[in-house]
């Protein structure tokens, strides 16, 4: 590269850079320090200690990953036969994608105060299931576990389903085509061509959607019982911050969100080397 | 005879219990809103505008508002400033650790903002600038100057780098080059870029909720605070806010769709 090609390269970039460091990099390792540190400064991790054995704020990773896990599940599960019956095209494709991303763009409050009044006691979800019979008496939706669990996959499910379709549409219709014209069935199709090139994709969408919900604050304050069976692990990091005003502890917490969320995306990984490894050989044998 | 499939109805009841639900949940909020005494009628049955009078009166909606562009505004002006020439570097040049920068980049955008937001928020109140309009800017840049870049580069990738090359040429200073040949071009990407991130900042609640003040809170946040303390105040009221928050969003929303793809919502790097 020459001197002067360099120089623009550099020059351009720089903003980029500037914020990357300050606003990303240096925060994180601020946080990392303040976790590592007590109010005098002197380095510890008592933070930590504390964090974990005080069952009333480490209980918080169970709760949360009981919410998120299921969560997580529900969506890909749902998602994935739809975004496969999507896969070439649908008819009123662009309404229907619209009225998906209407809650992804409204986001966690909106919904969550939309929720609690149509899944309220006088809501209309609870009339319709009452005039429907399916109920005798109005179902309690929201300040539970299952108002938590509805909020994730309201927003969450047309996350992971555009993010899937997105993928599986990539996938070139002629390999589809070619195996059927040699007579290979719908599911060993799937099995064999669809699926092991979706794989990626299924990877790279349950861990996002997971991450977004272990952190789930806005939902599981309004719709949950943030007290009790509903105290995920964003609102002890947010008392330890703003109520207590322990910034040391708040970030210890988020870093422990943080490995969580790491520790997930690991193992979905090695899931998913594990299919690529069994898919290579059974292909090499056939 | 075309037969009926099963998976085809399978698929149509699932997105319709899924529609049904959400166009629910947004017409309550709506009806709400607007009614008085609703309670077991299927709908209301005296409509009024008084809860809006009194969110107004209890807001200080002018303020709100305020804040809320002049937050949103910034950001995605900001961001496009230091996005643009970054993803023109990526779009033009090879160098060592491109990828690596790339998906450098991606990170910001892929941590959940409650992970990274509290000690970005510890940071923030330290160097005494929480609580302000210029914090809670800053705080929203992080997810959306890597979004501005990841949008950016591909629309000036496929722009024909020759016509860079024919106005330098002729003689076209390299300035004069970017004015006249380069930014009138990349005009559609730089409104895709800055509509996106917009819709982006106006739900972006918890990097605003972790940071702002009283008087640099913007829509979503004031929202959540409402719907927090239900107690307080009548549910109508808070719909009321809800429903500005509804329209300011779609409105945005429905111009970002004039130019971007639906898809384009959740894109997250592949």
């Amino acid at each position: 590269m020459k001197k002067r090609e360099f120089l623009t390269v550099f020059l351009l970039l720089l903003p980029v850079l500037i914020y990357f460091i300050f606003l990303f990099i240096y925060p994180f390792i601020y946080g990392l320090l303040l976790s590592l540190t007590n109010d005098e400064g002197k380095f510890t991790f008592a933070n930590f200690i504390k964090f974990l054995s005080d069952p009333w704020d480490a209980n918080t990773i169970w709760i949360t990953l009981k919410i998120a896990i299921p969560a997580t599940l529900l969506n890909v599960l749902i998602a994935m036969p739809l975004a496969y019956y999507m896969r070439h095209g649908i008819k009123g494709e662009k309404l229907i994608s619209f009225l998906l991303i209407l809650p992804i763009t409204l986001g966690s409050v909106f919904v969550a105060e939309g929720m609690l009044t149509y899944m309220g006691p006088n809501g209309w979800l609870n009339k319709i299931l009452l005039a429907l019979k399916i109920i005798d008496k109005p179902y309690r939706f929201t300040h539970s576990y299952l108002g938590v669990l509805l909020a994730l996959i309201i927003q969450g499910f047309p996350f992971v389903f555009l993010m899937l379709l997105g993928y599986i549409s990539g996938i070139d219709p002629t390999l589809e085509k070619a195996a059927s014209i040699l007579g290979a069935s719908r599911w060993y199709i799937f099995r064999r061509i669809i699926f092991p090139l979706w794989m990626p994709g299924i990877a790279m969408a349950t861990s996002l959607n997971f991450v977004m919900n272990f952190t789930v604050f806005p939902s599981a304050v309004l719709l949950g019982q943030p007290s009790g069976p509903t105290r995920v692990i964003s609102i002890a990091a947010y008392q330890w911050a703003f109520e207590k005003f322990d910034f040391h502890m708040a970030s210890a917490i988020a870093i422990i969100m943080g490995l969580v969320e790491l520790i997930f995306i690991l193992i979905v990984m090695l899931i998913r080397q594990r299919f690529f490894k069994i898919v290579a050989t059974s292909g090499g044998k056939g | 005879m075309r037969k009926i499939k099963f998976s085809g109805i399978l698929y149509w009841i699932a997105i319709f219990v899924y529609v049904f639900n959400v166009l629910g949940i947004i017409f309550t909020v709506v009806l709400n809103s607007l009614s008085k005494n609703w309670y077991t009628d299927w709908f209301p049955k005296i409509f009024t505008l008084e809860w809006y009078s009194y969110m107004a009166k209890e807001h200080d909606l002018p303020q709100l508002l305020f804040a809320t562009f002049a937050v949103v505004i910034s950001v995605a002006l900001i961001s496009l400033l230091i996005g643009y020439p970054a993803a023109y570097i990526f779009a033009r040049y090879n160098f060592k650790f491109k990828n690596v920068l790339l998906s450098l980049l991606l990170v910001p955008m892929l941590v959940p903002p409650m992970t990274y937001g509290i000690p970005l928020a510890a940071m923030l109140y330290k160097l005494r600038l929480a609580t302000r309009i210029s914090g809670v800017i800053l705080a929203n840049l992080v997810p959306i100057i890597p979004y501005v870049v990841l949008i950016l580069y591909p629309f000036i990738e496929q722009i024909d780098v020759s016509y860079e090359s024919a106005a330098r040429i002729l003689g076209a200073s390299r300035l004069r080059t970017f004015v006249k040949v380069l930014l009138p071009l990349t005009v559609p990407g730089i409104f895709t870029a800055a509509l996106l991130s917009i819709v982006r900042t106006i739900a972006m609640f918890e990097l605003t909720f972790l940071v702002a003040g009283p008087k640099s809170q913007t829509v979503i946040v004031a929202l959540y605070y409402d719907a927090y303390a239900a107690g307080t105040r009548p549910p109508q009221a808070i719909d009321a806010l809800a429903v500005v928050y509804f329209l300011i969003t779609v409105t945005f929303l429905l111009i970002a769709l004039k130019f971007a793809s639906p898809t384009q919502f959740v894109y997250r790097g592949k």
